[in-house]
């Protein structure tokens, strides 16, 4: 279908390693196919050529840590049609989240000889906490086909096919045996959001739940599946406090081994 | 007195969030600022209380960029922590999925983010209206290294199959066979790399820089080594914090690291190769020739032709280890936790990278310190700016700022990582 002007893609970063928005350059087949079907506005670590807004889709990576991205966030909202999170911090807050558990001053003289220098909000949160969010793409990092996939869907105006069941039926489908069962690998695929491909049970170890939760995670059984296993409470805290740290159920998990 | 000011608010083609400020008074360069304004994200805070095991995965995550430095310096600081020798093909595997990263890595910066500027596009996406196939040829270089990455580590960012010891999974000697046909094609689309970037315009521009990087008996540095200057040092990587320390400025994000005897210095590339240059694979050393650079260099812009040497290298070494390598009975040796220090340092794409970890006897971390190249290099890029803008500073306000920020992107910045550093300002007041 021809369009009269290209679609305009802009990529938003907050606190975050860069990976996620690195997932765009890593389609090293699709991306000239990509940028001939949208015109790339601001991505920066790809560009220096920023275009004004609006933008038709905002990719928007990284977790809310400072007042000044607290203000960002809204001005990039405002001048999106469509606010796409990408990744595990812009959906939950990301590994950087494991600060809501403690105490930020501490932290901040910790990693700082002068904390008085450092401007950052006593938790990170995720990019829904503060903006409506159109859709909200999964995994630390995220799955590049999958990205290509929601692009694409916005693109043609269709909602995206990515699936929330959990990773154990994407090891069924690719017939990987249940390292969990077969093993007594502790796994947390049961409760974890499928998209990764089912990595780490393939490898020979168990799902660290870098998708975050799975629809409607029945997280207390795996708790004590794992329990079974010998893991002691102390390890289901740090098992469920990941790159997921302050996803709801994970959170509620890990809060209720805690001593 | 006439003056200008450049100013950069977001240095783009850089990996994180950044600025630069350069004032100039008359024809004095008054102040250059680099800002990293990357929000902190506290890792070192957060890893305290957490498993040694867990150290790879999470210190990954600094980065997207260059996760498995992350998780060989990690490995490095547990294992000489706990007396752990890893050898062998276990061995050879590490420096395999290291010359996948540094493929990947360098490609990115050399084609789609350093290239551009010599050639005056704005990204690689705009080059590559008039330049296809180099864009194309650049792209499927880095998709061999990040092909070497996907195999050893299950995938490309942030890889989950290494672990304190080795990995979770080795592969079989048929499943790294198909590597040796791509490797051949990526070392000869290297060849033409380091030919093709040696025809750019490079500024004539050299510094008397104190190189640091690390150096080994045998082999071009990936995991192992003493750390060497040209200036004189030459350590163990735990000796590290009695020759180093890291300033806090109020303008950054990422600490400053200085040498305590003679101050700032230079990692990466260029520090890697003039160190090491005798240590090179034979084509790798007989490219930089071609490509007409000596066993040292100086010039901070031709570290695109650097990178390049270093790409051929990697494609080499990575082919001997596929085709020398045999299966492991294991895929790790055996850790077993104790109370102590570890230390690790290991080379980066963009240069040393150094941790260090004291442990509980669980294996439990109690203090963890990460030193990323890019807060080693912030000073560098700061005197290499002031020593620059000083020679062009009759130039236009744009051509100037353009120029600042390629004189920035010399060095790869990771901003992500410096943070755990970039946007450019110039003021002529």
């Amino acid at each position: 279908m021809a369009r009269k002007h290209k679609p305009k893609l802009a990529v938003w970063k907050f606190a975050s390693c860069d990976g996620c928005q690195l997932s765009l350059l890593d389609c090293e087949d699709e991306l000239l196919a990509l940028v001939g079907a949208v015109e790339i506005a601001n991505f920066l670590e790809a560009s220096r050529a920023v275009v004004k807004g609006p933008y038709d889709i905002s990719l928007v990576e990284g977790s809310i840590t400072t007042p000044h991205d607290a203000e960002r966030i809204h001005g990039i909202r405002r001048a999106s049609k469509f606010l796409v999170t990408i990744g595990a911090c812009a959906t939950a807050g990301g590994i950087q989240a494991l600060r809501n558990f403690k105490n930020v001053k501490e932290f901040t003289s910790i990693v700082y000889a002068r904390p008085d220098y450092i401007q950052t909000l006593n938790k990170s949160t995720p990019i829904a906490d503060h903006v409506f969010v159109d859709f909200e793409l999964r995994g630390c990092p995220i799955n590049k086909l999958q990205l290509v996939e929601v692009l694409s869907a916005f693109l043609n105006g269709r909602k995206p096919n990515t699936p929330q069941h959990s990773v154990c039926v994407e090891c069924k489908r690719q017939e990987t045996v249940c390292v969990m069962v077969a093993q007594g690998i502790p796994c947390l695929g049961p409760v974890t959001q499928a998209g990764c491909g089912a990595i780490c049970p393939a490898y020979g170890r168990g799902c660290y739940a870098c998708f975050g939760p799975k629809e409607t995670p029945n997280t207390p059984s795996l708790s004590r599946w794992w329990s079974h296993l010998g893991v002691k409470p102390d390890d289901l805290v740090r098992a469920f406090r990941g790159f997921n740290a302050c996803a709801e159920a994970f959170r509620k998990e890990s809060e209720a081994h805690e001593k | 007195m006439k003056s200008k000011v450049i100013k950069v608010d977001y240095l783009a083609r850089v990996e994180g969030e950044g600025a630069l400020l350069v004032k100039i008074k008359g024809d004095q360069v008054a102040d250059i600022q680099l800002k990293i304004f990357e929000p902190p994200r506290f890792f070192e805070a957060f890893l305290r209380g957490r498993k040694f095991s867990e150290a790879p995965d999470i210190t990954a995550r600094i980065c997207g960029i260059c996760p498995v430095a992350y998780q060989m310096s990690a490995c490095h600081a547990m294992e000489e922590a706990f007396g752990v020798k890893v050898d062998g093909p276990i061995r050879a595997l590490r420096r395999l999925i290291y010359c996948g990263e540094w493929i990947e890595s360098h490609a990115l910066h050399v084609y789609m983010l350093h290239a551009p500027d010599f050639l005056g596009y704005e990204s690689a996406i705009q080059m590559a209206k008039d330049h296809g196939a180099i864009v194309r040829r650049g792209l499927q270089l880095k998709k061999a290294g990040n092909e070497i990455v996907t195999l050893l580590g299950g995938r490309e960012i942030h890889p989950i199959n290494v672990r304190v010891g080795g990995f979770y999974r080795v592969p079989a000697k048929a499943e790294l066979a198909p590597l040796a046909e791509r490797l051949k094609w990526a070392r000869e689309a290297a060849l033409e790399t380091a030919r093709w970037v040696a025809t750019l315009p490079f500024p004539p521009f050299e510094r008397d820089y104190e190189f640091v990087a690390l150096r080994h008996s045998d082999e071009y540095p990936f995991n192992e080594g003493r750390l060497v200057s040209n200036k004189g040092l030459d350590i163990a990587a735990h000796d590290y914090d009695l020759h180093f320390v890291e300033d806090h400025v109020a303008r950054s994000n990422a600490l400053h690291s200085r040498l305590i005897a003679r101050g700032p210095y230079c990692v990466g590339p260029q520090a890697r190769y003039s160190l090491n240059f005798d240590k090179l694979r034979p084509v790798a050393k007989e490219a930089a020739r071609a490509a007409g650079l000596g066993p040292v260099c100086r010039n901070p812009f031709q570290s695109i032709i650097v990178r390049s040497v270093e790409v051929v290298h990697a494609c080499d070494e990575a082919l001997r280890i596929v085709q020398e390598y045999e299966m492991p009975d294991k895929p790790a040796v055996a850790v077993e936790p104790g109370a102590g220090t570890g230390y690790g340092c290991t080379e980066a794409p963009r240069g040393i990278l150094y941790h260090r970890y004291r442990l509980d006897a669980a294996g439990v971390i109690l203090d963890a310190k990460i030193v990323p190249p890019t807060s080693q290099n912030q000073k560098t890029i700061e005197d290499d700016l002031r020593q620059f803008v000083s020679t062009r500073i009759t130039q236009p306000k744009d051509k100037l700022q353009w120029e600042c920020e390629q004189a920035i992107r010399n060095y790869d910045p990771c901003l992500s990582c410096a943070t755990h550093f970039l946007k450019l300002n110039i003021e002529h007041e």
